[in-house]
């Protein structure tokens, strides 16, 4: 019955991720629309240093970056242990693939999560 | 297309061959068959072994796509071989294997017990709290034609293995319990006369469970009594997530229809012929 | 069931995920959510490692960006986003279907079969041309920033 909650945070994070990831697609190449709403304030390409810092400061950003962060890499690790269970690999490999993708997904959202926090100081 | 076209019209039958005391790996074997107009596949296998090599060995029964025992990989597309026309399938070259996912015994024959462990495993039978109703029925359980409607779909399934051979997850899991069990498990959990969901949720919510179908839909593809096992899966999923959101509506199952004891004869209404049984 | 005779496996094993079935347009959108979601998440992790350099200070930044600044990333990036709308407009779709709200309710098999994927089917069909769209669209704004 575990499977049937992991299941479902799956496709709650999906449907979060279809959200914020439109979202950051939107500001990184639409960047002259987003120009004017602040997101861009130096103007030119969204990855600029000053663009960067100007959206790392934004409270609502640092959340958006976190709640990306997390949502995705739950979505995706879930994702391919799915698809690695399907290989039809024993009961002590499974339990392996779970805890290495659990250390692995921790591991990279307390770095993502570091950064936007400490991003946001600049 | 004229009748005389077909009738003396020769084709390349193309057969896997295994003989597990001989053959290390299974093996291809060209035949020649003429084939005549309406031949099935099943007709023209005993026309091979007849006449050309009486060692092909397949598995049959009923020649009418009811008992489920010839499917076989027809053209690299599972089917019943009793209910595939030739000549809608192969026009100069018509090939013939077992059905993959299931180990072979020999020839054309899978070795279909896995599927019926799975399908035990799921228990699919009706479950209720009143068992002595059901082994010693005092009478029938109600069950309105929409409540039929709800299952009977699912109901068709003659276990012929179609579905598991299609499925490209069973390909590599052999814990998947597969399209047929799990088409089951919804099939018994969506009759109304049955309590034994919580049961069968276990096995279906499983971590190599119901969640590993992603809707690839070859076994509603193949599915040769239109049973769509990729619907009943979606359903059953659907019944996992209301259970775990606690929306699920809890029904008590059917209870036995009772007729009036008392009741009199309307003496315009004919008595029924006394039982010649 | 104990049998002394031998068994040939006959499982397709992970070629079955490219040559099993393969009879239906479902059957291909399987295999690009696989593919594409593979994709995205191999991007995502280098992402996050190459993005979290901002935390560091520009020069930190400029090198990252200098470093993935080759066309080859670039294409790269186009990919990902091709990919993202390929997954998740599919996504959608999977969503309507799994929770049983687009593969209808069970029905007498009447001969010919119609089954839940023709009922989906229109879903589908409305998910590749929305992909469509915005591909197109996505590739023009590639375009005009690489020319």
């Amino acid at each position: 019955m575990r499977e049937t909650k992991y299941w479902i945070w799956h496709l709650a994070a999906g449907v979060l991720i279809l959200f914020l990831l439109g979202l950051h697609m939107a500001i990184m190449h639409l960047d002259s629309l987003f120009g004017a709403w602040g997101l861009n304030p130096s103007g030119g390409e969204a990855i600029a240093w000053n663009n960067v810092v100007a959206r790392s400061r934004m409270a609502a950003m640092i959340v958006v970056y976190i709640a990306l962060l997390g949502a995705a890499l739950y979505h995706g690790f879930y994702g391919l242990r799915t698809i690695v269970f399907e290989l039809g690999i024993g009961p002590a490999l499974q339990k392996a693939v779970t805890v290495g993708l659990w250390t692995a997904g921790l591991c990279l959202f307390v770095l993502g999560a570091i950064a936007a926090i400490a991003a946001g100081r600049l | 297309m004229p009748e005389t076209s077909l009738s003396n019209r020769t084709i390349d039958v193309y057969i896997r061959r295994y003989n597990p005391e001989r053959d290390a790996r299974p093996r291809w074997q060209r035949f020649t068959l003429a084939v005549a107009r309406g031949m099935t596949v099943l007709d023209g296998l005993h026309r091979i072994r007849e006449e050309q090599d009486p060692t092909v060995v397949f598995r049959y029964s009923c020649r009418m796509s009811v008992c489920g025992s010839c499917a076989m990989l027809i053209n690299g597309r599972p089917a019943l071989a009793c209910n595939t026309q030739i000549a809608d399938v192969a026009s100069e070259r018509l090939t013939l294997a077992p059905l993959p996912n299931f180990d072979i015994i020999k020839d054309l024959v899978p070795d279909l017990a896995p599927l019926f462990q799975k399908h035990r495993a799921v228990q699919p039978y009706i479950q209720r709290a009143d068992m002595e109703e059901v082994e010693k029925p005092t009478g029938e359980f109600y069950q309105s034609p929409k409540e039929l409607e709800r299952y009977l779909q699912f109901a068709y399934c003659i276990k012929c293995g179609s579905c598991m051979a299609g499925c490209p997850t069973l390909a590599a899991d052999p814990e998947y319990p597969g399209p047929m069990p799990l088409a089951q498990a919804y099939r018994y959990s969506a009759d109304s006369r049955d309590s034994g969901f919580d049961e069968r949720k276990v096995q279906a919510g499983a971590s190599h469970g119901v969640f590993r179908c992603h809707y690839a839909g070859e076994c509603s593809n193949v599915c040769p009594k239109g049973v769509d096992p990729a619907r009943a899966l979606q359903l059953m999923k659907r019944e996992l997530v209301l259970d775990y959101l606690r929306l699920r509506r809890k029904r008590c199952p059917a209870s036995v229809l009772r007729v009036p004891g008392e009741a009199r004869r309307n003496p315009d209404v004919p008595a029924p012929p006394p039982y010649t049984v | 069931m104990a049998s002394s005779t031998k068994h040939y496996p006959n499982r397709l094993g992970i070629v079955g995920w490219l040559l099993g079935g393969r009879w239906g347009l479902e059957r291909y959108m399987y295999t690009l959510h696989r593919v594409t979601g593979l994709g995205i998440l191999f991007y995502f992790v280098l992402h996050i490692l190459v993005t979290s350099t901002r935390a560091l200070g520009a020069e930190w930044w400029e090198g990252a960006m200098v470093r993935v600044g080759h066309p080859i990333f670039k294409i790269g990036e186009f990919l990902v986003f091709a990919a993202f709308v390929i997954h998740g407009l599919n996504g959608i779709r999977l969503i309507a279907i799994e929770l049983g709200w687009a593969v209808g309710k069970a029905e007498e098999p009447v001969y010919p079969y119609r089954s839940s994927l023709h009922v989906q089917r229109p879903v589908l069909i409305g998910v590749m041309i929305v992909a469509a769209v915005f591909l197109a669209l996505g590739g023009w704004d590639f375009l005009q920033v690489t020319h």
